[in-house]
């Protein structure tokens, strides 16, 4: 018998104070059955990889607001790169200017929500882009 | 290098990978528990539960900075309510943890309480046993106090701290039923705040009430976690309590009954799997129907459904 959950851990890198945004869409993929593993403001690329291995989740959701996401997302992808854990699927979310959209498509990140995105349609793209058992 | 040997050697992927399996899928994590299980029994378990936002995740983090001092290795098992209505969960007790995320020598892993089959205390055991094999020096298992599935949980602890606050008005009533009595150590937090002294006269109270055979009296003890105030303390209080368990033989029997229970569980589950594979969902309907027109009773039922049972059991012997 086999029972398993969409595990996903939602973490705000990056300095910029508030985590509202970050905190309304882990209540909703809650409601939609999934397991957020919620880490709080200011995390450090490498405490987000550190804490996905342990936490063994199956998407990483990163909200920022700071600007810093050129700088952050990258160095997120490159480091999952580097320790083989392409297996995690990475989406964005936060206040990210549409020429950056492509770029950081095209670096790995799976998808990224601006603000105003139906919660619905991040709880679909998850569940459609991630095969549990 | 298999999975096994991995997590021996402290590999956090394997570990991680392991307790999914354990939490997703129990027969097959089976086999890598049984190898793991003759190097266990040597971490000791400790439990921290009590009422929401008392300050579990605060201590547990303090706890385990102060344990990092003196070069001790340690696990961290949080667990959280989750949804009864969608069995999804909110996480976050490593909000408070976040420094020790990066400490190679300390692994957190959070659990959702609901939607363990055969039971949240059996696969929090075998986590238990995977941090232990792993070499974890002492594993914490944080959870809130409320039902009786948590109590059974922090049942898996040799020993048990209960965190509470002041001003929790009626909260106090939860503290009385059924988990005082499992505290070892009570802890005072947030005592920064008013009430403190009137909540440490309630619980001295309390405590009274308790008729214990153990020689041991659990102290009550302020701390503010947030300030790091009374943390030296109280680890001295939980090594004097370890001490006293060992040596009175009190450890020896909880781990003797916890043993006895896993096996007991383990046996029960296993049944229970078997009941579903002997029995259709479509036989097990059909006298579900049968007795809802009272054409026939619950216990007629069973002993149909166990005959079929033993039927299949003997041809599965031979
Ligand atoms: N004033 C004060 N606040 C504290 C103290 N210890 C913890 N807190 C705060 O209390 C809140 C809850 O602390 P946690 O450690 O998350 O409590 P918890 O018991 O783990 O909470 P749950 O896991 O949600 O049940 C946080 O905002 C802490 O910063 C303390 O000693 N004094
Ligand atoms: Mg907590």
């Amino acid at each position: 018998m086999k029972k398993s959950r969409i595990r996903v851990l939602v973490a705000k890198p990056g300095l910029d104070g508030h985590d509202r945004g970050a905190k309304v869409i882990a209540r909703a993929l809650r409601d939609a059955g999934m397991e957020v593993i919620y880490t709080g403001l200011r995390q450090t690329p490498e405490q987000i990889i550190e804490a996905a291995i342990q936490e063994d989740v199956n998407v990483i959701g990163l909200s920022i607001l700071s600007g810093a996401h050129m700088y952050i997302f990258p160095k997120i992808i490159k480091m999952l790169e580097e320790r083989k854990m392409t297996d995690i699927m990475v989406i964005a979310g936060g206040i990210i200017p549409i020429e950056d959209i492509s770029e950081l498509k095209k670096m790995g990140i799976k998808e990224i929500f601006t603000p105003g995105t139906d919660t619905k349609k991040i709880v679909k793209f998850i569940k459609t882009n991630v095969a549990v058992a | 290098m298999s999975l096994t040997e991995k997590i021996r050697n402290g590999d956090s992927r394997a570990v991680a990978k392991l307790i999914t399996m354990v939490e997703n899928d129990f027969q097959n994590a089976q086999p890598f528990l049984k190898e793991l299980h003759q190097y266990c029994g040597k971490a000791i378990v400790v439990g921290i539960t009590g009422p929401p936002g008392s300050g579990k995740s605060t201590i547990t983090d303090k706890l385990t900075k102060h344990l990092r001092k003196m070069n001790k290795k340690v696990g961290i098992i949080a667990i959280d309510p989750s949804s009864p209505f969608s069995g999804g969960a909110i996480l976050g007790d490593r909000i408070r943890m976040q420094d020790l995320t990066t400490d190679k020598d300390v692994f957190i892993r959070s659990v959702g309480a609901r939607g363990h089959l055969g039971g949240l205390s059996r696969s929090t055991q075998a986590v238990v046993k995977i941090m232990d094999a792993m070499g974890k020096d002492f594993i914490f298992i944080e959870t809130v106090g409320v039902g009786q599935s948590e109590i059974d949980v922090i049942k898996v602890s040799d020993v048990v701290l209960l965190v509470v606050m002041p001003g929790m008005g009626d909260d106090i009533q939860v503290i009385k039923a059924g988990i005082m009595e499992i505290g070892d150590i009570f802890v005072v937090n947030k005592s920064d705040r008013d009430g403190s002294d009137k909540l440490i006269a309630e619980i001295e109270m309390m405590l009274h009430l308790i008729e214990k055979e153990e020689k041991w009296h659990p102290p009550i003890l302020k701390t503010v976690g947030t300030e790091n105030i009374g943390i030296d303390v109280l680890w001295k209080e939980v090594e004097k309590c370890t001490d006293y368990l060992k040596e009175s033989g009190e450890m020896f029997l909880r781990r003797k009954n916890r043993t006895r229970k896993e096996i007991f569980d383990l046996f029960q589950e296993s049944w229970r799997e078997m009941f579903f594979q002997f029995i259709s969902e479509e036989r097990l309907e059909k006298e579900v129907e049968r007795v809802l027109k009272q054409n026939d009773n619950p216990y007629n039922a069973v002993k149909k459904l166990s005959a079929i049972f033993k039927e299949n059991l003997f041809k599965e012997g031979e």
